[in-house]
């Protein structure tokens, strides 16, 4: 009796952290929603997304997001021409090439590089990069999107990494000894065969690499600049979603338009990274399948 | 002996510290089906990935004295060793096909020759598809995935993919030990079809196979080879009493 009693509690509470995470999320997407859905009843979902001009404190305030998202967007992209094919081809390295003494030192290293909390990145950043670039294309500031973009590489190589060289390391031997035995050179058999099986995994890889960028706002807020303009160059300072969140929300009113504002770009940004999760994810079982 | 194709002598193959393969020393005739027997762990696979060096990939692996493949040693200084490969095919014990077409895997090692041309791939693609004894089956099939094809169709794929590059040898690692009885005397026919136009060595667990397939056999027991002959003579009157006891099924 006894017996089956504890047995009971044991289930129940096994099942009830399971199904947490669930609660937690649809508690903090129901928060959002209610905190932020009421900005569309005065400026409209459509001229927040494109409006060209985030004035929050001004008279009356012009709240488009525009600008933020372009900002965004841009950080990220150019972080994801550094990161995608740099990690990528490390990954490659790592797992197909190195020796077994390098490959556990560049391992290593990697961990390392994810452990850097990324405000130290940013601090590092900004003390480095930021008067480098300054100094190599002669411009005022070097707090711009291009110095964003490569510390955000920095921070989304570790994820790139690890998870693209787990997914070169499940391509079954078999595929590799096949190709070696009709001649293939080993760069053959790499390009030909163990990308053509990675490939999904790769993918999935550089996806969840890009759901870091985005989401990333200490490193980005110390060094791109935080200027809500709608960027043209990668050479000029920009203002992500992320950093004008975490710049504004201390300074707000609460229930001020502002402050609704602030929680709809809560909502982009979370429906930005719920898709690029959702893509990561297809890929990834693709691949299991 | 005549005709020999390969002439393997005191070759010795080592994982590390261990010596896997002591001082072997046989020959292969041209165009003949050349059975290896043994139990489990007797180096028989690694002779036979020794053949083209598939054995190079794995680390700490050693090789000493020679095998002349046509007179030059596969093991010397300036060998290219896509090149032997591509001279001594290799079908594997679980079939292989890459993730592509049909077609695809077939064209593969061509496609790697960097052959471009389309009409000369597509004739080459069916050729060797015919010459595995394959082609009835899959001719409508081409760009289906090759894992859609059934299991003993895919090893007469890898063994197509194999014969596309026109290789000299085909070396074959246990081919049917995956396949049911169907697929294996399939496999077993093509053998003989095959012998007519390359030297075929072939590993099995199963000894009524080798006596089946092969004209020559060779008995490795503990990284040693113990006897080779005609396999008439290997089966029924064997000059080792340790050949007599494996094939009469007393161990292993």
């Amino acid at each position: 009796m006894l017996k089956k009693i504890k047995e009971f509690i044991i289930e129940r509470l096994i099942f009830l952290s399971g199904i947490a995470s669930i609660v937690f999320v649809l508690l903090i997407f129901i928060f959002l929603l209610k905190e932020g859905i009421s900005i569309f009843k005065t400026v409209g979902l459509f001229d927040f997304l494109s409006g060209r001009f985030w004035y929050p404190i001004s008279d009356p305030p012009k709240l488009g997001i525009l600008p933020l998202i372009m900002g965004s967007l841009l950080v990220t992209l150019g972080a994801v021409v550094i990161a995608v094919p740099l990690g990528i081809a490390s990954a490659f390295y790592i797992a197909e090439v190195a020796s077994p003494r390098v490959r556990d030192a560049l391992k290593s290293c990697v961990e390392v590089l994810s452990a850097i909390p990324s405000v130290v990145l940013g601090f590092i950043g900004m003390v480095t990069l930021v008067p480098f670039v300054k100094a190599l294309f002669k411009i005022p500031t070097g707090l711009t999107a291009f110095s964003g973009s490569i510390m955000l590489a920095f921070m989304a190589l570790p994820t790139i990494i690890s998870i693209s060289e787990d997914a070169i390391n499940a391509v079954p031997r078999q595929y590799k000894e096949g190709a070696i035995a009709l001649g293939a050179t080993h760069w053959q058999t790499l390009y030909r065969v163990i990308i053509h099986g990675a490939m999904p995994g790769v993918i999935a890889a550089s996806m969840l690499g890009i759901g870091r960028v985005i989401g990333e706002t200490m490193a980005v807020m110390m060094i791109t600049g935080n200027a809500a303009v709608i960027p043209t160059t990668f050479l000029q300072p920009v203002r992500t979603l992320t950093a004008t969140i975490a710049a504004e929300m201390g300074e707000t009113v609460r229930g001020s338009e502002h402050y609704y504002a602030l929680f709809a770009i809560g909502i982009v940004l979370f429906v930005i990274s719920f898709l690029i999760n959702v893509t990561a994810d297809l890929f990834l079982h693709k691949d299991k399948r | 002996m005549k005709n020999a194709k390969i002439n393997v002598s005191k070759f010795n193959f080592y994982y590390g510290d261990s010596r896997v393969l002591k001082d072997i020393t046989i020959d292969i005739p041209e165009n003949r089906v050349t059975g290896i027997i043994g139990p489990s762990g007797c180096g028989k696979s690694t002779f036979l990935r020794s053949l083209n060096r598939m054995n190079d990939v794995i680390l700490g692996s050693r090789a000493e004295g020679s095998v002349m493949l046509d007179g030059r040693d596969i093991y010397g200084r300036d060998v290219d060793v896509a090149g032997l490969r591509r001279k001594v095919g290799m079908v594997f014990q679980k079939s292989n096909p890459f993730p592509k077409s049909v077609f695809e895997n077939v064209a593969y090692g061509l496609r790697i020759d960097g052959i471009k041309d389309k009409y000369f791939i597509e004739e080459r693609v069916e050729r060797s598809l015919r010459d595995a004894a394959l082609w009835s089956e899959v001719k409508d099939r081409l760009r289906d995935n090759a894992f859609e094809l059934s299991g003993g169709q895919q090893q007469r794929l890898c063994i197509a993919r194999a014969l596309a590059i026109e290789p000299e040898i085909l070396l074959m690692d246990e081919p049917a030990s995956a396949l049911d009885p169907t697929a294996t005397l399939k496999i077993e026919e093509l053998i003989q079809e095959l012998k007519k136009k390359y030297t075929i060595i072939i590993v099995t667990h199963n000894m009524q196979q080798a006596a089946r397939v092969s004209d020559l056999t060779a008995f490795f027991m503990l990284g040693e080879l113990v006897e080779y002959d005609i396999t008439s003579i290997i089966f029924t009157k064997p000059s080792k009493k340790l050949t007599e006891d494996y094939i009469t099924g007393r161990f292993g």
